[in-house]
This record gives structure tokens, sequence and C-alpha cells, in this order.
């Protein structure tokens, strides 16, 4: 009996003109549909997931302490909240930056990215050198490369001190680009 | 009470068709099909294993990024058989690794994957993708502290593709930086999305096995000829074929329990990976790094010229998944046996070194400072006072020990110093120090005034000891003077 169907399903087919435009008709139609029920619901997943794309970082200022917490000289590590972060983001609102305070007025904030893949590198306040765990990559205390495969300088953030309050641009992660 | 068990048996097997469901494990194949071809089976069960165990782990793991580290410690330390089934997920996952890289490399030695069956091993190789994206999703799933910086790690390496880099960087980390919105990404890709398209792909690689049937062992000077290989197989099969169930998959199901129990073992008495601290980024103290099947590429970056290493790190997988993706094209035909494709032989033999060699650098990691290291004692400078005492106290103090050995204390990213007196005169060493070398910073400029004198102080006694038959009788006489 299935064979029966199939054979005859397979059959070529004795159509009128009428009846091809009709399938055709069809057909088309089927495959218009299909293609807007696709975007009905494919348009908004895809946007929802490459949103990130898209978004703007908000150019905030984030206070990160008073000019007195810190000493003349010294390179500290300051942890920073992100204050456009997600509620469900717990500790991971927290980043950090490398801050010195040159003179009075003046700060440095470097970037803990080492900007060879992204590790955190450290300061060696003995040696003034930052050095990443990841593959060796060491910067000077101005954040020059000394060694290692770190393409460019460490990144540094805008610091200002406004109110008395030390402020510094929105930490965000510094992409190397380098290709 | 057996009667009514057939009468059940029967209308469910009717209504539903499970005979006809599982009569492609009775399909037949060629009777030599032996141990080697036990593979693609052991992969098979060990993705189910990560399966059943990943759905188990998920009833309690909360892909928050504010709370999945406490469910992870939950379920490590709190829930009945939690810390098992994070050991059984997390060797589920290296013994797929294992297990596809063997059936891929019999395969290879086999030549199984020349006419008909070239795309039996182009699912194949999509499928080892899939599983190493499993595999780096998922240990960012176990989200600490590296977790959260290989995020960072795996967005700067997206970051190199030329124009849409950045884009891709941003995709990854669910944004300008970790947050609330990159756990959960993963949480998506590593469940949901990859798990998906590897359901897709098994049953297209199955269905593909089936359709070709089981390749016969190779044998020497019997080349593959696509014009008669069909007819050959064919015949093959109705002279000496046996049915894969149960004549041949008894060997798979001993291959198979052994993995099961090694898994279940390790898993018990070794347990899982060890959490790492909470995922905060402003915890610098950080030293990500990617688990074992992944260590050799992490590896492979750390030792090319910087130069050409935003190629090789983009350009390097794209070239092997081309490689392997395309080798059935360009070499469909002909022999199969290993014993007359030596080239088969040397490239397997040369990726096991490769991976292997690189694995194991990654493990040394001598690229990497020592940041534990220790001051040195005092029986090791080989004074209490004065400029080779200080001269040792500076060689920690201005991190020289994070790069070098000295008697075996320190790091190994520099040459060993140990008798550094014996290659170095002063003045080079004054020069090396002051001016730096190749991936040696320059110290000149933070070195105080004396400093540099005692530096050179302490690493001029970093001599080799002499010994009694080197010691001429003039130098002991100097010696005693």
């Amino acid at each position: 009996m299935n064979t029966n169907l199939t054979e005859s399903s397979s059959a070529p087919l004795a159509e009128t003109p009428e009846e091809i435009s009709r399938r055709r008709f069809f057909e088309k139609l089927s495959i218009a549909l299909v293609g807007l029920c696709t975007a009905i619901v494919g348009v908004p997943l895809v946007g929802f997931i490459v949103a990130p794309f898209f978004r703007k970082l908000p150019e905030k200022w984030v206070t990160i302490g008073k000019p007195d917490d810190f000493q003349i000289g010294k390179t500290v590590a300051v942890t920073v909240i992100d204050p456009s972060s997600l509620p469900w983001a717990g500790v991971t609102a927290k980043s950090a930056v490398w801050l010195r305070r040159v003179s009075q007025d003046s700060f440095i904030a470097f970037s803990v990215n080492c900007t060879h893949l992204g590790c955190p590198v450290r300061w060696l306040e003995g040696a003034e050198l930052f050095m990443c765990p990841c593959h060796g990559g060491v910067y000077y205390d101005d954040g020059t490369v000394a060694a290692g495969p770190p393409p460019r300088p460490l990144f540094r953030y805008d610091v200002r001190v406004e109110n008395g309050e030390v402020q510094m641009r929105q930490a965000i992660v510094p992409i190397s680009t380098t290709l | 009470m057996i009667k009514i068990f057939k009468i059940v048996w029967q209308w469910l097997d009717d209504r539903l068709g499970i005979s006809v469901l599982l009569s492609p494990m009775k399909h037949i194949a060629p009777q030599d099909s032996k141990w080697w071809y036990v593979f693609g089976s052991a992969t098979l069960v060990a993705f189910i294993v990560q399966v059943a165990s990943g759905v188990a782990l998920a009833f309690s793991y909360i892909s928050s990024s504010s709370q999945a580290y406490e469910t992870l410690l939950f379920i490590t330390n709190n829930a009945p058989f939690g810390r098992f089934l994070r050991g059984l997920h997390y060797y589920g996952a290296s013994a797929m690794v294992l297990m596809i890289g063997a059936h891929m490399a019999q395969t290879f030695l086999f030549g199984a994957y020349k006419f008909p069956r070239e795309m039996t091993w182009t699912t194949g190789i999509l499928l080892l993708a899939f599983t190493l994206g499993m595999g780096f999703t998922g240990q960012l799933l176990r989200w600490d502290s590296t977790a959260a910086w290989s995020v960072v790690v795996a967005a700067e390496q997206a970051g190199r593709i030329p124009i849409i880099g950045d884009w891709v960087a941003r995709f990854i980390l669910g944004g300008n930086t970790i947050g609330g919105a990159t756990l959960s990404r993963f949480f998506a890709i590593h469940v949901f999305v990859l798990p998906g398209i590897m359901f897709a792909f098994i049953g297209l690689h199955l269905w593909l096995v089936l359709r070709h049937g089981i390749s016969e062992p190779p044998v020497a000077g019997k080349p593959v000829d696509p014009a008669t290989y069909r007819a050959e197989y064919e015949e093959l099969l109705k002279k000496s074929g046996k049915p894969f169930w149960p004549d041949l998959a008894w060997r798979d199901v001993i291959v198979v329990t052994g993995l099961i129990i090694a898994i279940a073992v390790a898993a018990f008495f070794v347990g899982p990976p060890a959490l790492d601290k909470p995922p905060d980024p402003s915890i610098l103290a950080a030293d990500p790094r990617p688990d074992w099947y992944l260590l050799w590429y992490f590896a492979l970056l750390a030792l090319i010229p910087a130069k050409i290493e935003g190629y090789v790190m983009i350009g390097f997988p794209i070239l092997i998944g081309l490689l392997l993706l395309f080798v059935p094209i360009w070499n469909h035909k002909g022999e199969r046996a290993a014993s007359r494709r030596p080239w088969a032989i040397a490239v397997v033999c040369l990726s096991v070194i490769m991976i292997g060699g690189l694995w194991w650098e990654g493990q040394q990691s001598p690229w990497s400072p020592n940041f534990e290291a220790q001051p040195l004692s005092e029986k090791v400078v080989g004074a209490t006072s004065g400029p080779v005492f200080k001269g040792g106290q500076l060689f920690h103090d201005k991190g020289c020990l994070n790069c070098h050995l000295i008697q075996g204390l320190g790091g190994r990213r520099g040459p060993d110093l140990t008798y550094i007196a014996d290659t170095l005169t002063r003045d080079n060493m004054v020069i090396r120090i002051v001016n730096g070398g190749t991936n040696m910073p320059a110290f000149g400029p933070s070195l105080k005034p004396g400093e540099l004198d005692d530096l050179v102080a302490f690493l001029e006694t970093r001599k080799r000891p002499l010994r009694p038959q080197d010691r001429s009788p003039i130098a002991e006489n100097q010696i005693f003077q």
C-alpha cells in the first residue's frame, strides 16, 4: 500500500496551465510566509543576542577616593565599581586600576590588563615594574613595554581631581586590536 | 506474568516501532573491525556522561555572575554527590577529548576518511571543534577568578581578528567589561547552543556511518578505487560481515565500561578541579590558564615570536581546521594502509609530540615570572653583611629573583644565574643590568647609587666551586696567603 502511494506521488501529473500557475503561487506564498515567520522570530532574537555590539558606554566619571588617600610616588591597586553594572553582577561589577599619585594634583591610572592577552599585571614595588603572570610581559613604571610579548604599552585611563575627589573615567577592558 | 509482559511489549513495539528504531544496531559490519574500532563508541558514551552529569549539575547551578560561585561551593561541599558529579563532568570532558583524539588518529591512520566516507570525517572534525568549544565554555562556567580572567583572555584573543575583532570581543564579554551579562552568555552557549548543534551533528555522523558502513581494516597493496570500492565493500559484507550487535559491539561495551569506571574513580578519589578565588576582577593575584586540553595552545602563544603572534593566534586554528576539513578532498583514494603511508604516521606522531611537548611547556610555564619567590637565605647568599649580603637582598627586592634561578630558587623566565660569574665579567654584568637585554628590562634608571655595586658584588660570588683536582698548588698558596 505504501509502495503504491509512493509510486503515485512520484508519477508525473498531468497539469493544466491553471493548475501549474496555482501550484507555483502556493509554493511561492508558502516560502514567503516561512521567510516572514523566520524574520518575525529571528530578527528580535539575533538583535537581543548581539546587542552588546552596539551598547554604548556612558561616559561616566567614577570617584575612587580622596587625594590624601594616596601617597605621592606610590602605585597602588584601586578597586572601581562599575556604575552601569547590571543588578545581578555581584563581585563582577568590580574592577581595578593601578593608580599612581605623581604630584599634589596629578595622577596616572594604568589599566590592569596586559596588552598581550588581558591578564592582570602586578606592580612590583621594589623593581618598579609591572609584570604579567600569563606570558611574562614586563612594563616599566611609565607603562612602556620592558620585555616579553606585549605589543603596546599599558593603557591609561583619564583621571581628574574634582570637588576634592579623585575621579577616573569608567574602566573598560581595553582590547588590543593589533592586526 | 511473562505472557503479559510479552503482550505489552508487542503492543508498544507495534505502536512505537522500537525494534525498527534499534535495527541499525544490527547493521552488518566487517568482522575484522576489532579493538581499533572502539574509540567512536567511547567518545559517544563520554558525551552521554557529559549530558547526564551536566543536566544533574544544572539542578543546583545558578548561571548568575553574582551567585554561580556560591552555588559551585554548595555543589562541591554540601550537596550529596555534588563533588562526585563535578568530578564526573570534568573527567568526562577529559575522556571525551582523549577519545575523540584517539578516534581521529585511528581513522586517519586507517585511511578511513577516504572514499566514500569523506563527509563522515568532515562531520567528525566539526564535532572535535564543538567539543573543544564545550571544554572552553565549560571551564568558564567554573566561575572563579581563573574563569573570569579567562573570559578577558578570550576577548583579547578575539580582538585580534581583523575588522570585526572588537565586536566579537564585546560579544564575548557581554559588554565593555566583565559583568552581569558575561556568565549567562556562556551558560546559554554551553548548555543550549553547542549541545543542540552537537546532537544534530552526532546524528548526522552516525547516519553517515550507517550509510557508508564501518570501514574495513586496510590491507597494504589494496588501494581505494572510487569506481569499484562500493561493490567490493558489499561483496566483503556478504562474504564475512557480522551484525554489529552483538557480534562486534561487545568490545565497545568492554572499553566503554572501563572508561566509565576510570572516570568515576578519578571523580571519586581525585575530585573536581579546586575552585580558585571568587570571580572578582579587582583581585589581581590571578594566573589564568586553560584546562589541559587547551594548555598547549596557551604555551604556543608564549613561545612564538611576538611579531607573528597576532597572525598565529588567528591563522593557526583556521589553518589547522581547514587542513583537517579538506584532508579527504585531496586525498580521497589510493592506499589506506599506514604501512604504505609513512607521511600519515609522521603527521600523527609529530602532532602528538607537538601537542604533548607544548602541554609540558604549558605545565612548567618557564616564561612566567615566579611571584612566590622568597628572599634568599644567608646560606645561599653566602654572607651576613656587606655588599654581597645587600646585593643578595636586592636580587630579591628588585625582582631579579622572579625571573632568574639561584641554586634552584626563583623563576625560570631568564637564564639560571647560579654560576653567572663563570661566564660574565664584572663589566658585562654592569652593562646587562643597566641596559637590559633580550627580554630583560633595563634596571639602570631604577637603581639607587651603590645598589648596582652591591648587586654585582653578589653576582660575582656566583661561581662554580673548585673541585680539588682543579686547584693548582699556586692557587692553593694564593688562597692561604
